[in-house]
C-alpha cells in the first residue's frame, strides 16, 4: 500500500481504527458517556481526514477502490450523518436498559461498511461493504433486545437479508462468468465489445437487483421496512434509512454509469418498472397507517422510487439531481428521526399519530421543526426538499421521461396527504384529560443537533446554489 | 428594490408579530396592520406617481439567484401587478382589522400565517421569473392550509386539505410545463433561463405549445376555480375563518386569473387561441351553474362561495375573448370581485359572530335589528348582481361588450348569467334581512370597527363604479395588450 493509497483512503482507515481502539476501551473501562464522546472524536477526525485525501483525487486503489470527487462527496455526506445520528443516540440509550457501549462499535462498523461501499467500484469490495454494513445492523437492529418488536426485527433482517446476499453473490457469479470480469469498468468494456447482454448476464443483473433493491427497499423489495423501523431503535431506523440506503445508492450509480446502463433498454426497463411500482405502493401504503415510523418507511420507498426516476432520465442531470436529492433526503430523514428521538421517553417510542395530537402548542419548537422536515419531504419551497424534487423533475423532463414524470406528480399528491395528516395533527388542539405517555427529555444536545439541520433545510432551500455546483462538477468527473 | 421591500416587509411582520404575540397579542395585531397599511401607502404611492413613467413597466430588479439553471430574482411591476397589490394590501389590512375580535386563540401564528400568505401573494403578482413564480405559488399554500385548517368552522380539516391537494396537483402540472417550456428554450436558443420576456418568444411547435399551455391552464383554472375544478372552493370558503375567506375569495382566486393573463395567453398565443371556444364555454359553464348551484344554498359562506364561482367565469369569458376591451373588464372584475365578495364575506362572519349560523333558513327579518348591516349587505349584494353605478356593474358590462366580437352565443349565455345573479342576489337580502324574524334576538349593529371596514369597502366599490378611469388607464400599463 503506497502512502498515497494511505492517505486516499484516511476516512475509512481512522474510522475503522476507531473501532477497534474504542473496542479496548470498553475492555478497559465501561463507560457511556467516554464511549460517546471517544466515537464523535472519531467521527471528527475521519471526517477530517477528507481533506488530506483531496489532494490526490482522482486516485484509484486497483483493482477494488476509486477514490474520486464523487466518492469523497459521499464519504463526507455518510461520514456527517453518522456524526448527527450519533449526536441525537446519546439520550436515547442513556434512557434505555441495556448496556450501551457495544452500540458506539457497530454504528461506527456499520458506518465503515457503507464507506467501502462508496469507494468501491469491483463486485469483491461491493459485496465486503455490503456485509460489513447487514452484519453491523443485525445487531444493531435488535439492539434493546428487551423490547417486544425487536428480536423479530432483528431476525427478519438477518433472514431477509442473507438471503439477497445469495442473490447478489449468484448474480455476481452470472455477470463473471461471462464478461471475465468484476470491476466495473471491465464489464462495461466487455458488454459493449459484446454488443447486447446475453442472458446470461441480464439474468446476473437481475439477481443483482434483488440485492441491490432489498438495500434500497424498493418495491418488490420493501416488505422488510415498515417492520424493521418499527422494531429498531429510532438512531438505528434513521442509519438505515439514510446512510444505508445511501451507500447502496452510490455504488449503483457507479456500476450504471461505468456498464453504461442507459445504453441496454432491458435494464432501463427493469429499472422503471421498480421505480413506478415503489412510487405507488409506498406512497398507498402509507397512506392508511398510524405509526409515525412506519409512514417514514413507507415514504422512502416512495422516495426511492423518485430518486429512481432521476437515475432513468439519463442524463447528466439526473446523476446531479441524485445526488441534491440524496443530501436533502439525509438532513430530512435524519431530521424526521430526530424528532421521534427527541420526543420518545424512556417508557416508549413516540410513534403513534395520537402522540402527536396537539404537539404545536405543548412544544413548539419541536413541532416547529418536524413540520420543516415534512414539509420537506413533501417538496414544498423554502425547503431543501422542494429544490430537490425540482432537480428530479427537472431532470426527468430534460430525459423526456413523461410517462415516469406523471407517475411523480400524481405520486407527489398522494405523498402530500399523508404528510400533511401528521402535520394537522400537531396542530389540533390538545387532547383533553387523556394521559400520554410521551414526556420528553428535550435534551440539549438534540435540540441543538435538530436547530442546525434545520437551519441547513432552510439555507438549502433558499441558496441552494453552492451545493449545485460543487456536484455539478463532482458529476462532470465520474461521467 | 422597492418591488424586494413589498415582499419583505410583510415576511418580516410575520416574525415579528409571530415573536410580539407572545407579550401581547395587541402588539401582535399592530404590528400586522401595521406592515401591510406600509405597503399599502408605497404602493398607493407608486399609483399616485405612475402617469408620469411612460414605459410600460414602472419598476425592475433583477439579481442572480441560482445562476447554474439561470434562476434569477427577478422582479417586475406593471399596470396589472400594481393594481394587484394595491387591493392585497387592502384587503390584507382589512383582514387584520375583521380578525381583531374573532381569533383570539394563537394570535401570533394566526398572524404569521395570514402575512405569510399576503407575501406569497404578493410574489405572484411581481414575480417575473418563471422558477421563482412557481416557488410563491407554492408558497403561499402552506399557510393558507394552517389558516383554514387551525381556525376554521366544524368541518375545517376536511376543507383544508382538499383545498391543498388540488391546489398541489394543479401546480405540479404547471411546474413540468414550466420546465418543459425551460428545456425547450434552452435547446432552441441555447440560453437555459427561467426569465419571462427571454421565454415570451419561444419558438416551437403548435402541438407542444398546446400540451405545455394546458399544464399552466389546468393550474390557474383548478386556482380560479373554473368548473368543474371547482370543488375545493366551497369547503375552503365555508370553513375557512373570515379573514381566510377574504383572502381567498378576494386575492387567491385572482393569482389563478393573474396568471391566466400574465403567463398563459402572453406566452402561447396561437394554443390560447386554438383552445378558446372551450375555455369560454368552461367560463360560461361557470357562470351558470355556479349560480344555480348558489341560489341552491342554505350555508350562507357556501352561497357566496358559489356566487365567486359564477362571478370568475366571467374572468375566462373575458381573457379569452382577445381584445383590449374584455381585458379591461376582467382587470376590473378581478377588483371588484375582491372586494364586494371580501364585503360580502365580512358580513357573513360579522353575522356568525352574533347570531352563530350560517344556515339561512334561521336568518330572518334582521334588517330591522341591524339597519347598518343590512345597507351595508345591499350594497354588495346589489354589487354583485351587478348594478350600475357599482364597480361590478362596469367589469361585467366592458367584458360582455369585448367578448361579442369575439363569440356572440357565450356572450349571450353569459348574459343570462347575470338574470341567475339577481335571483341568488335577492334571495340573499331576501332570507337574511327581510321576511318574517324567527326568532326574538337584540342584536348589536356594526361597532365602531367594523363601521370602519364596511365604509371603506363601500368608498372603494362606489369609487370603481363612478369612476373607473384611473383603474382602467393603469390596467393598460401592461405588457400583455390584445390588439
Amino acid at each position: 500500500m503506497s502512502f498515497a493509497d494511505f492517505i486516499s483512503l484516511g476516512p475509512l482507515i481512522t474510522l475503522f481504527t476507531a473501532v477497534v481502539i474504542s473496542m479496548l476501551l470498553i475492555a478497559i473501562r465501561r463507560n457511556h458517556r467516554i464511549t460517546y464522546a471517544f466515537s464523535l472524536l472519531a467521527y471528527l477526525m475521519a471526517l477530517t481526514a477528507i481533506i488530506p485525501a483531496m489532494l490526490y483525487i482522482p486516485h484509484t486503489v486497483p483493482p477494488l477502490l476509486v477514490v474520486d470527487e464523487f466518492s469523497l462527496f459521499n464519504t463526507g455526506l455518510v461520514l456527517t450523518s453518522g456524526f448527527i445520528i450519533l449526536l441525537l443516540s446519546y439520550n436515547y440509550f442513556e434512557e434505555r436498559e441495556e448496556r450501551k457501549e457495544e452500540y458506539y462499535l457497530l454504528l461506527p462498523l456499520a458506518t465503515t461498511g457503507a464507506l467501502v461501499l462508496v469507494v468501491s467500484r469491483h463486485f469483491m469490495s461491493l459485496f465486503l461493504g455490503l456485509e460489513i454494513l447487514s452484519i453491523s445492523l443485525y445487531g444493531l437492529i435488535a439492539y434493546l433486545r428487551a423490547r417486544e418488536r425487536s428480536d423479530e426485527a432483528g431476525i427478519k433482517y438477518l433472514i431477509l437479508a442473507a438471503l439477497s446476499s445469495a442473490f447478489l453473490l449468484f448474480g455476481m457469479a452470472l455477470v463473471y462468468a461471462f464478461t471475465g470480469h468484476m470491476d466495473f469498468p471491465g464489464i462495461g468494456a466487455a458488454l459493449r465489445q459484446a454488443g447486447y447482454i446475453p442472458v446470461t448476464v441480464l439474468a446476473g443483473f437481475g439477481m443483482m437487483l434483488i440485492g441491490i433493491g432489498f438495500k434500497l427497499g424498493v418495491v418488490p423489495f420493501h416488505m422488510w421496512a415498515p417492520d424493521i423501523y418499527e422494531g429498531a431503535p429510532l438512531p438505528v431506523s434513521a442509519f438505515i434509512a439514510t446512510i444505508s440506503k445511501g451507500g447502496m445508492l452510490v455504488v449503483l450509480i457507479r456500476f450504471y454509469v461505468d456498464i453504461h446502463g442507459n445504453d441496454y433498454s432491458m435494464i432501463w426497463w427493469m429499472l422503471a418498472i421498480v421505480a413506478v411500482a415503489s412510487m405507488f405502493v409506498g406512497n398507498w401504503l402509507a397512506l392508511t397507517q398510524q405509526n409515525i415510523k412506519r409512514i417514514l418507511a413507507y415514504s422512502s420507498i416512495a422516495h426511492m422510487g423518485y430518486i429512481l426516476v432521476a437515475f432513468l432520465s439519463g442524463v447528466q442531470t439526473g446523476l446531479e439531481a441524485i445526488s441534491f436529492y440524496l443530501v436533502a433526503y439525509f438532513i430530512t430523514s435524519i431530521g424526521a428521526f430526530g424528532v421521534l428521538i427527541v420526543m420518545s421517553s424512556s417508557v416508549q417510542d413516540a410513534e403513534t399519530l395520537d402522540d402527536y395530537r396537539g404537539m404545536f402548542w405543548r412544544y413548539p419548537w419541536v413541532a416547529t421543526v418536524f413540520t420543516a422536515m415534512l414539509l420537506s419531504l413533501a417538496g414544498i419551497p423554502l425547503t431543501a426538499g422542494f429544490i430537490g424534487k425540482f432537480y428530479i423533475v427537472m431532470a426527468g423532463v430534460n430525459g423526456h421521461m413523461w410517462f415516469l414524470l406523471f407517475m411523480l406528480v400524481i405520486n407527489s399528491v398522494i405523498g402530500l396527504y399523508y404528510y400533511i395528516r401528521i402535520i394537522a395533527m400537531m396542530f389540533k388542539a390538545p387532547a383533553t384529560g387523556e394521559v400520554t405517555y410521551i414526556k420528553p427529555s428535550l435534551p440539549v444536545a438534540g435540540n441543538i443537533t435538530l436547530m442546525l439541520l434545520t437551519l441547513v433545510l432552510i439555507g438549502l432551500g433558499i441558496y441552494p446554489t453552492a451545493m449545485m455546483q460543487l456536484i455539478q462538477q463532482m458529476m462532470k468527473m465520474i461521467v | 428594490m422597492i418591488l424586494l421591500l413589498l415582499i419583505i416587509i410583510p415576511l418580516a411582520g410575520a416574525l415579528l408579530s409571530w415573536i410580539a404575540a407572545a407579550r401581547n397579542p395587541l402588539w401582535s395585531r399592530c404590528i400586522a396592520l401595521a406592515c401591510l397599511l406600509v405597503d399599502l401607502a408605497i404602493t398607493g404611492q407608486i399609483w399616485a406617481t405612475q402617469e408620469a413613467s411612460g414605459g410600460r413597466w414602472l419598476y425592475r430588479y433583477k439579481v442572480d439567484w441560482v445562476p447554474h439553471f439561470g434562476i434569477s430574482l427577478n422582479l417586475a411591476m406593471d399596470g396589472l401587478s400594481l393594481l394587484m397589490l394595491v387591493l392585497t394590501f387592502f384587503l390584507g389590512a382589512l383582514a387584520v382589522l375583521i380578525s381583531w375580535k374573532e381569533i383570539n386563540q394563537r394570535v401570533g401564528f394566526f398572524h404569521f400565517n395570514l402575512l405569510f400568505v399576503l407575501a406569497g401573494i404578493t410574489g405572484v403578482f411581481l414575480t417575473m421569473d418563471l422558477f421563482l413564480f412557481y416557488f410563491f405559488w407554492e408558497m403561499m399554500l402552506i399557510p393558507m392550509y394552517f389558516l383554514i385548517g387551525i381556525w376554521g368552522h366544524e368541518n375545517r380539516e376536511y376543507a383544508a386539505n382538499k383545498f391543498f391537494l388540488f391546489t398541489q396537483a394543479g401546480g405540479l402540472l404547471m411546474l413540468l410545463a414550466i420546465l418543459a417550456l425551460y428545456f425547450i428554450h434552452g435547446a432552441n436558443t441555447g440560453v437555459y433561463t427561467y426569465d419571462y420576456f427571454s421565454l415570451l418568444h419561444t419558438p416551437m411547435q403548435q402541438e407542444t405549445a398546446r400540451w405545455l399551455m394546458l399544464g399552466f391552464l389546468i393550474a390557474f383554472l383548478v386556482k380560479l376555480p373554473a368548473v368543474p375544478f371547482h370543488t375545493w372552493l366551497p369547503d375552503a370558503h365555508t370553513e375557512a375563518p373570515t379573514a381566510g375567506s377574504v383572502v381567498l375569495a378576494g386575492l387567491l382566486l385572482k393569482t389563478g386569473a393573474y396568471g391566466i393573463l400574465r403567463l398563459v395567453l402572453p406566452l402561447f398565443p396561437e394554443a390560447s387561441v386554438y383552445f378558446a371556444p372551450w375555455i369560454m364555454f368552461l367560463g360560461v359553464l361557470g357562470i351558470i351553474y355556479g349560480g344555480m348551484l348558489a341560489y341552491a344554498q342554505t350555508d350562507l359562506k357556501r352561497l357566496i362561495a358559489y356566487t365567486s364561482v359564477s362571478h370568475m367565469g366571467f374572468v375566462l369569458v373575458g381573457a379569452f375573448s382577445f381584445n383590449a376591451l374584455a381585458y379591461e373588464g376582467v382587470v376590473m372584475q378581478m377588483i371588484a370581485h375582491g372586494i364586494s365578495t371580501g364585503a360580502l364575506f365580512i358580513i357573513a362572519g360579522a353575522l356568525y359572530e352574533r347570531i352563530h349560523t350560517r344556515n339561512i333558513q334561521e336568518m330572518g327579518g334582521l334588517w330591522s335589528r341591524m339597519p347598518v348591516m343590512g345597507s351595508a349587505a345591499m350594497i354588495f349584494v346589489m354589487a354583485s348582481l351587478g348594478l350600475p353605478g357599482l364597480g361590478n356593474f362596469v367589469a361585467e358590462f366592458l367584458i360582455l361588450l369585448g367578448s361579442w366580437q369575439a363569440n356572440r352565443w357565450i356572450t349571450v349565455f353569459a348574459a343570462i348569467g347575470l338574470v341567475v345573479a339577481t335571483a341568488y342576489s335577492l334571495r340573499i337580502m331576501q332570507k337574511v334581512f327581510f321576511g318574517p324574524a324567527n326568532r326574538q334576538y337584540v342584536l348589536p349593529d356594526l361597532n365602531k370597527r367594523e363601521l370602519v371596514i364596511i365604509v371603506a369597502l363601500v368608498m372603494a366599490i362606489l369609487l370603481l363604479g363612478l369612476h373607473p378611469q384611473p383603474v382602467l388607464n393603469t390596467s393598460q400599463k401592461n405588457d400583455y395588450v390584445v390588439r
